[in-house]
């Protein structure tokens, strides 16, 4: 995790309404400086919209945003001094790259020597030299994108936006650019807003990521905290992957709940997450790696704990295999691991867990 | 198999290239020949011509009226191809509408209508009175005034489909990465959208001012004899005095005038570099 030394940006119930539709609940968000935030949700989630709030490009409906000590809820975008790179990149088609890139030096009227140099520096910066001369439209896809997040950061921006900026990549090509902007962050160690829906991404790049969902945050915290305790069972299903069953909920006492899952025909013990109550939604989260196969032994020694199941799926996916696994009472699950190739279709199995890798989690519904 | 191809080809293009050579070319190219036909020598015609100061007054009228017109109808179109670019649904078929509307009315009837509005005890004279703004009927009609105002609300919709044209074709989030960066609207505007609209400025322009030197109609009826272009004075030339070589010879000046003054424009313009291809 980057090292951060104070706010860069707070936003205090900020809201955004469009007639009766609420794209973006009131939102409190506080953002380090040198922080690499990532926006993750799915479309239409409000991540859009918050980020287009935090650029000054739509009007709040309510709420505050600071950047620093500066309240700039009510600045034009041009007085914030936020660097975006869109997804389209939106670089200027009539100009060359460094005049994209002298562009915002221009307008704030920084002298014509230095913004030849900080130019310069920002082409070296993203491994663009040689190409200043050259027309936006001439470059390759990664190339622009680089241009773009050159012409972001050449402006020294307080705080760096990025809106789907690998959407238009091909896909070896955004796990290789994925690298560079890590990297690229430990090199300039401007605070950043990431938005994207690829969770890979997320994972790969961000100290922490707000998971959006129905025009609100729905958990934030680091990659690992959000993949071992996700708040809900959007987050559980969001974030890798998880098998989630129903559970009813009998009690809850001492972070410990009772639950019943009808999908295994079995009552279990298992931790749970701040909002499980009696009698609420829940779900259990399995884990697809969490979930063990053991040969049906028959009589053997774990067969009252574990389950009974049938395969009715193998893939092989290299260093591991998936199976797709329906339990006696019809249930549909997932398990992943380095284990059980032997295994094949059509075999009984018995399914068993460590009780201390599940988790009761509320149920937000699909 | 290329020489096969080749006479597909020109098989396929016969019956067009021959008609056009046969109703268009030829009778052009012999109508063109006609200029050097006079009596007094080959190019007899053409000295007339340079030292008519009638002649050289109808041809300096004919390009300042085309350029005004272009001006005025570039000011008039770019406000509202602006709109065009931003506005949806119900006011953009509206608006589109009204731009093409006009079109589907012969320029006949809309020549007469102006002749009915603009004179002297028209509507708009009235109108002018009414408001105090003149005591007496002012002249709109018969003059330049009149030849603009016609021409203008003709040749309108020949700027404004260009001009959206090119604007629609400009990514709004240009104007948000230019206001992101720090520019104020004027600068995003001359910087950023000007450059990227003036593709489309460059084609309405040509077109409305090849059209106005070309106009026969709206200037004959609507200029009287003050306001004499050049088609008008070649039609003179032949119904009035039966002079084709005259005719003939003014055409081909106002056809080398026009082609040399398209290739500067393509030049200074720099249309053909690709400069502001999206």
């Amino acid at each position: 995790m980057t090292e951060t030394t104070g706010l860069a940006l707070g936003l205090r119930a900020l809201t955004k309404r469009y007639g009766p539709v609420t794209a973006l609940e009131p939102t409190d968000l506080d953002i380090g400086a040198g922080e690499f935030l990532t926006l993750l949700g799915p479309s239409g989630s409000g991540k859009t919209t918050l980020l287009n709030l935090i650029a000054g490009y739509t009007e709040p409906s309510g709420g505050t945003i600071r950047i620093g000590a500066r309240d700039v809820t009510r600045t034009p975008a041009r007085h914030r001094n936020i660097g975006m790179v869109f997804q389209s990149y939106a670089l200027f088609p009539h100009m060359t790259v460094a005049q994209n890139l002298a562009y915002g030096l221009e307008a704030r009227r920084v002298p014509k020597a230095e913004i030849a140099r900080r130019v310069e520096a920002a082409l070296a910066l993203m491994q663009l030299e040689g190409y200043g001369n050259r027309g936006v439209q001439q470059m390759s896809g990664g190339q622009q994108q680089r241009v773009a997040v050159a012409r972001a950061l050449v402006i020294e921006p307080d705080v760096l936006l990025m809106d789907e900026p690998l959407g238009a990549l091909d896909r070896q090509l955004r796990r290789q650019v994925q690298v560079e902007l890590r990297r690229l962050h430990l090199k300039h160690g401007r605070t950043t807003i990431y938005v994207t829906h690829d969770q890979e991404e997320a994972l790969v790049l961000s100290d922490r990521i707000a998971v959006m969902g129905k025009g609100r945050i729905q958990q934030l915290g680091s990659a690992a905290e959000l993949y071992a305790r996700p708040a809900n069972s959007f987050i559980a299903g969001f974030i890798g992957e998880s098998n989630l069953p129903e559970a009813r909920v009998t009690s809850v006492a001492g972070g410990m709940a009772l639950a019943d899952i009808p999908a295994l025909g079995l009552s279990i013990e298992a931790p749970v997450v701040p909002g499980v109550a009696p009698g609420a939604p829940a779900r259990l989260m399995i884990r697809p790696e969490h979930l063990r196969l053991l040969p049906d032994a028959g009589e053997g020694q774990d067969a009252g704990e574990g389950i009974g199941a049938r395969i009715i799926e193998v893939i092989y996916l290299g260093e591991l295999t998936q199976f797709g696994l329906e339990t006696s009472r019809g249930a549909f699950l997932v398990a992943r691991g380095m284990e059980g190739r032997g295994l094949r279709q059509g075999d009984t199995v018995r399914l068993g867990w460590s009780p201390r890798d599940v988790l009761i989690v509320p149920d937000t519904g699909p | 198999m290329s020489g096969r191809r080749r006479l597909e080809v020109l098989t396929l293009l016969a019956p067009a290239l021959i008609l056009t050579l046969v109703v268009f070319v030829l009778p052009l190219m012999r109508f063109m020949a006609l200029a050097f036909t006079a009596p007094d020598g080959a190019f007899a015609t053409f000295a007339t011509l340079a030292e008519s100061p009638v002649y050289r007054r109808v041809m300096l009228n004919s390009f300042v009226i085309a350029a005004v017109v272009t001006a005025i109808t570039a000011a008039l179109a770019w406000p509202l191809a602006y709109m065009l670019a931003r506005v949806r649904g119900v006011w953009f078929t509206l608006m589109i509408y009204g731009v093409l509307f006009p079109l589907w009315i012969s320029i006949l009837v809309r020549t007469y209508s102006w002749m009915l509005l603009l004179e002297r005890n028209g509507p708009v004279n009235r109108a002018i009175q009414a408001a105090g703004l003149s005591d007496t009927p002012l002249p709109l009609l018969f003059n330049h005034t009149g030849v603009l105002i016609g021409m203008v609300h003709v040749l309108l919709p020949y700027m404004v489909l260009p001009l959206y044209g090119a604007m629609r074709a400009i990514d709004p989030r240009l104007m948000q990465a230019s206001d992101g960066l720090g520019a104020g609207l004027w600068q995003s505007f001359r910087r950023i959208w000007l450059p990227l609209s003036l593709p489309g400025l460059a084609g309405g322009a040509t077109f409305v001012f090849l059209l106005s030197l070309g106009f026969y109609i709206t200037p004959a009826l609507l200029g009287g004899k003050t306001s004499i272009m050049l088609p008008t004075l070649i039609v003179a030339f032949i119904t009035e005095q039966f002079n084709w070589p005259m005719a003939a010879a003014a055409s081909i000046t106002l056809l080398a005038a026009v082609t040399a003054l398209m290739l500067v424009a393509t030049r200074f313009l720099k249309l053909d570099r690709g400069m502001f291809a999206r």
